[in-house]
Formats: C-alpha cells, structure tokens, sequence
C-alpha cells in the first residue's frame, strides 16, 4: 500500500515535469514580489507581460513560458531562487533583480552553469569591473552612472558643498561614491543608514543641517524615499537646503510623496516622455492594461530586458543552445530599446544618455516625471577597465 | 552642543514611539501570559485605519479620534474571537497563532487597501519647524509625537496607580489566579487590558504614519524593538517599559549620530562609514544581552509573584 502511493506520487511528478527543453523559451524572473517593496516588483512583471503580448507571446516561434520568483528583498533568498530556476526548472534565461545586493549574491550560479542573466536593474560596480561575464547583460545601468550625473548637474549648478545620505549596502555605497567622482565642491558628510530596516532618518537630517551643507544627496528607492521625503520637508529643510536624489522619486513613490517631491531634481536614463515610438506604445499600453497604474524606470528595464532576450532568441532562430551566437547577438543591443538606441561596452553595461528629471503636474493634473535636460551623452561606466573582457 | 539638544529630542521622540507600542505588549504578556506577535499588525491597522478616516473626515484631528476608536474596537473584537481561547495554551501555541494573525492581516491589507501602500498627509500647522530654544529649530509634528505620548504615559500611570481597574492590572500582573479566586470577573478584565494595549499600539502607528508611509508589514521590524524594551524593562512593568524606551530611543538615536564621528577618529573614513551603522543597530541589543546577564528580570520588575 505504501508502495503504491509513493509510486502513484512519482508517477504524478512525472507528469507533471514540464514539456522537454526545446519546446519553449524558458525565462525565469526573479524580483520582490512580497513586503514594502513589492510594488517595484509588481511593476517589473507589469512590464515584462506587456512586452511578451508586443512580442505575441513567442520568441523565435517558439512559445515563451516565464517562471516568477520572489527574492523577497533578501540575498540568501535570490540565490536559492536562481539555483531553483537554473538547476531544477532548467531556464534558458533569468532576468529581473531589484537589488545589487541580491544580485551579487545570485551571480555565480549563473555565470557557473553558463546560463544568461540579464539584469533589468541592480548595477553593482564588481558587475561591470573584475566580476564581469560573458553571460551577463544589463539593460539597466551601472549604480555610479547616474548619481554621477546628478553630480555632474550640481556642478552645472554651481554648487559648492554637499551631504550624503544612503543606505549602507552595495548599491548606496556605489551610489554616494558614484556623486562623489564627479562633484567638484566639498563633501562634508556622509552617512549610511542601516538597510532596509532603518526608515527614520531624524539623526541624519539633523546631521546634515548642522553641516552647514549647501544641499543634501539621498538614494533611497522605494518607500524609503517617501520616508525621507517626507521627514526632509516636515524638518523644514525644503526651501532651506535643496535636495538631489537618484532613484529616490518615480512613478510608484510619487503618488505618495505628493507635493514634497516638487522641485526636486533626479536623474534617470529612462523618463517616461522620452520622444520614440516605441516608448509611446509602452507607457501607451502600459497605462491601458494596468489602469491605474504608470510605469517606472524599473518596468522599463525589464521591458527593454524581454526585447534583448527576443533578439538573441530570434538570431539564432530559437536554438538555444547556440550560447556564443546568443551572446554576440546581445552584445549589439539589436532591438528597439524604449531609452532610444544604446550601445554597450566591453562588459555588457549599456553606454547610454542620462537625463534631467522634474516633478511637473500633467494634462490629467497629476504629477508626473519629466526630461528636463540631458546631463551627459553617451557615458560609459568608470568600471568597465576593471573588466578583462575586451572587445 | 545645541546638535546634542537636537539629537536628544530625536531619541526622545522615538524612545516615546516605542513606549506607546511596548505599554500594550507588555501589559498583555505581564498581565494574561500572553504572547501576541499580532500586535505590530494593529499598529498597521491603527496607521491604515487613520490613512482612510483623515482622506474621508477631511480632518486630521477627527480622522486619528476615529481610528484609534476603531483600534480599540478590532482589539476588542480579535480577543473576543480568537485570543481568549488561548490563553490557557502553551507560549508556542500562542505565537504560532498570533504568527498566522500576522499572515491575515497583511493579506486582508493587501486585499483591501492594495500593496502600494497609503500616505498620511498631515494638516500644514504640523508641517512647520517650531523654534525650541534660539538656533534650534524642530518639527512641530516630532514635538506633538513626545507631547502626546507623554500626556498618554501620564494618563497610564494615573490609571494604573490611581484607580480601582489600575489596582485590578497590577494585582493581574502579579498574580492572576488569586485576583481571578477573589471573584473578580477576569475575563472582562483582560478584554479591556487588550483593548487598551491595541489602542496603544494604534496610537503609536497612527503618529508614526505621516514620518512612515503607511505600508504592509509596517509593524513587523518594530515589533522586535518592542519586544526588547519589555525584556530590559521588565515583563508587565508599564514603569520599567518607559524607562526602557526611552533608553532605547536615546541610544539608537544617539549612536547612530555620534558613532560614525567617533569611529573615524580610529578607523579610515570608508571602513567607518560602513562599521558604523551595523554596530549602532547591535548597541540596542548588547544593552539587552548586558541587561539579561545582570538583572534577569529586567530593570524595573512589576512585582513578584
């Protein structure tokens, strides 16, 4: 009897094995999908869905089948998600990761079975220096790239000191040294808030206002960027001393933020107003599918990441195990990408514009993001010598 | 000098906020043995209920009054329901339970008020810096936090020190089977302390909204600082659980605005701006293994047993 029921158990897991590779496209998709921060996440899916219905829900005529994982914020979970996808469900691809932290910690098990990553946000710096790899590709950026360019705006802007605020874990680290490459004027602070745990920021306002500091830097993406916001305008500081910010303000956070997010510069490679046709349809359709709801830079990514993945797909007419036409396929950024064309370098880290970002209210009377300027044309990382891939 | 005044109050206020969310916790566990993990989650609902009242009341005042009435009716209602017929269970069956209150109420959020989570906006009198003392300038809305939640820790200690029902906690916390052989009605008794400590923790929810955002799973993170202020204060002790939080508030506080400082007059700046907030995250809680070592039951214990 208990013979028959394990065999009956087996039989049915037989079964249930999922048709034999070759058959479809298999993507595996690891975001937060859980917690404060699983709206990102939920934005990032929106987005990779949206692309896969553009694409007719097949890549190089084959179906694709897309297997969600939740990292839920935390490294040892993404690395267990990605061993999961790669070794058991056996995916061609995996795509997605919010956070650097998480994506360091998922990195070898992919590189080591030779199966692609394609991060749509995290951009540590070890990714585009010594830890670079043939198998991975960013359709997002390098973390420094864009406080670099907020730091390149503050000297446009003749500023002669600044705070710096961030969370103390491999992205904000990048991010407050990414400001500090290219600001000119004085540093005269620095402080790192525990991650993600910390949300009252009371010691580092006080800090930074003591300072004496002509304006303060955050990076706090998320929720925690309505905290900062918030506490930043209820001690008195907006009007006082001008906030900069990376990845701070977007369209999740900012029904939140409200007013407080008004006048408040950012940098971004993606805005929502970018003139291509091919960003039209995707906020277009965006907003149809998901009423409601707008997308963000993180969606964006992920869109751009289902179109390179189609490219690689397409060229080598669904053979997946053609790895090496795969990633010289990749490596030319042939699709349409919603930030407008971009080439990428040496390490597979895109070289691409940043732009000028402002908080305006729009026709319906919300408020929305918009391009402002562009910062810097064409910039590459400051890492990418670090990576002994050479092109 | 006047940064020190600054960073006290910041410490101040947050040891107050901890207060508030540790008075009810350690009032149920003192009084009813009661282990409630739940009781970060009524601190969510107190934050999601005054988000809705203040968008529907279109006042901030009358949007508070009428969550923290609501607070105090779920409390009341979740005892009634489900906790009174654990009490007589075992410590891990009343975690796993109130863990699975955990579950539901973040997924009853979800369904109800959606994942992105809410913003409570506060009215503009409370959005402007007030001047403490010249050259020290502190949000209104801080100093309303210590205010109120030095009024309510006044009108605690009243209650518990001063009245009939006060006399009935306090002989609960020390010994519950007698006060329930003398004939008091015990099971009111402990629907009221429930209720009382889930106000509490609304309260405190409610008036950490507007710095927060008011999200899922708020209250989770602040539930373990709220656990080890009663540890080192004391189980059941509404005095030991002031001190404590306001201990708690000062060298969280403080650690985090003067360690990095201190730390690079050792370390490299690099080395100390990373060093610095792991180690003013654990200072909390070497203050907690010191207080175990050296006092078991907590610095001010509610009387023995």
């Amino acid at each position: 009897m208990k013979k028959a029921f394990w065999l009956a158990g087996a039989t049915i897991l037989a079964l249930a094995q999922p048709a034999l590779a070759g058959d479809t496209i298999k993507i595996g998709f690891i975001s937060t999908f859980s917690g404060p921060t699983a709206v990102i996440g939920n934005d990032m899916r929106n987005s990779f869905e949206l692309a896969l219905d553009h694409l007719g829900r097949k890549m190089g005529g084959k179906p694709v089948e897309v297997i969600y994982e939740d990292d839920g914020q935390k490294p040892d979970v993404g690395k267990q998600k990605t061993e999961k996808l790669i070794q058991s469900d056996k995916v061609d691809f995996v795509v997605g990761y919010i956070w650097s932290n998480v994506l360091l910690a998922s990195l070898k098990t992919a590189v080591d079975s030779k199966t692609f990553l394609i991060t749509s946000n995290a951009g540590p710096s070890q990714l585009a220096g010594e830890l670079c790899s043939p198998y991975v590709f960013s359709t997002s950026w390098q973390n420094d790239q864009t406080p670099q360019a907020v730091g390149t705006y503050m000297n446009q802007k003749g500023v002669k000191s600044v705070f710096l605020i961030g969370p103390n874990y491999a992205a904000g680290k990048d991010m407050l040294a990414g400001v500090k490459s290219t600001f000119k004027g004085q540093v005269v602070g620095e402080e790192y808030t525990v991650w993600p745990s910390q949300l009252d920021f009371s010691a580092e306002l006080t800090k930074a206002k003591n300072s004496k500091a002509e304006s303060i830097f955050v990076f706090y993406p998320g929720a925690a960027g309505v905290q900062f916001l918030n506490q930043y305008a209820q001690a008195g500081l907006k009007g006082q001393i001008p906030l900069y910010t990376a990845f701070t303000i977007d369209e999740l956070s900012l029904p939140l933020q409200k007013e407080n997010a008004i006048g408040v510069p950012g940098a971004q490679q993606w805005v929502n107003d970018l003139p291509f046709p091919e960003n039209k349809k995707f906020v277009e359709d965006y907003r149809k599918k998901y009423t409601g709801l707008r997308p963000t830079f993180y969606g964006a990514q992920s869109y751009d990441a289902a179109n390179l993945v189609n490219s690689a797909v397409v060229a080598v007419k669904g053979d997946t195990s053609k790895k090496d036409e795969m990633k010289a396929e990749m490596e030319k950024a042939n699709f349409k990408s919603v930030r407008g064309p971009f080439k990428y370098g040496n390490n597979h880290i895109p070289i691409q514009n940043f732009y000028l970002q402002d908080v305006v209210k729009d026709a319906d009377g919300q408020l929305s993001l918009k391009t402002v300027a562009t910062i810097v044309k064409d910039d590459q990382d400051r890492f990418h010598d670090k990576c002994p891939m050479k092109k | 000098m006047l940064v020190l005044v600054e960073q006290s109050l910041n410490g101040l206020q947050f040891g107050l906020l901890l207060f508030l969310l540790a008075a009810g916790l350690t009032l149920v566990f003192g009084i009813m043995d009661f282990v409630n993990l739940a009781h970060g989650s009524l601190y969510m609902m107190g934050a999601y209920f005054a988000a809705t009242f203040v968008a529907w009341t279109n006042s901030f005042v009358l949007g508070v009054l009428l969550a923290l009435g609501a607070t105090l009716l779920l409390g009341i209602a979740l005892e009634f329901i489900a906790l009174r017929h654990l009490y007589g269970r075992d410590h891990l069956d009343q975690v796993l339970a109130t863990f699975g209150l955990i579950l539901f109420f973040n997924d009853a959020v979800r369904l109800i008020w959606g994942p992105a989570g809410l913003s409570l906006p506060l009215p503009p009198w409370l959005t402007v810096p007030v001047q403490i003392v010249p050259g020290v300038f502190y949000p209104a809305y801080r100093l309303s936090i210590i205010v109120v939640a030095l009024a309510v820790a006044a009108l605690l200690y009243i209650v518990v020190m001063r009245t009939k029902i006060g006399m009935l906690i306090r002989a609960g916390a020390s010994n519950r089977e007698m006060i329930g052989a003398l004939g008091i009605n015990i099971k009111l008794l402990f629907t009221l302390v429930f209720g009382l400590g889930a106000a509490l923790a609304g309260l405190a929810g409610l008036m950490q909204a507007p710095i927060l955002t008011v999200q899922i799973g708020m209250g989770e993170n602040i539930l373990i600082l709220a656990f080890v202020i009663i540890v080192i204060g004391g189980i059941g002790s509404i005095r030991g659980a002031f001190m404590a939080a306001i201990f708690v508030g000062m060298i969280d506080t403080l650690g985090r605005a003067f360690l990095p400082d201190l730390l690079r007059t050792v370390l490299s700046s690099a080395a100390a701006s990373t060093a610095a907030p792991a180690l003013s995250s654990m200072l909390i809680y070497l203050l907690m293994a010191i207080v175990l070592v050296v006092r078991p039951e907590g610095l001010f214990p509610a009387a023995k047993r």
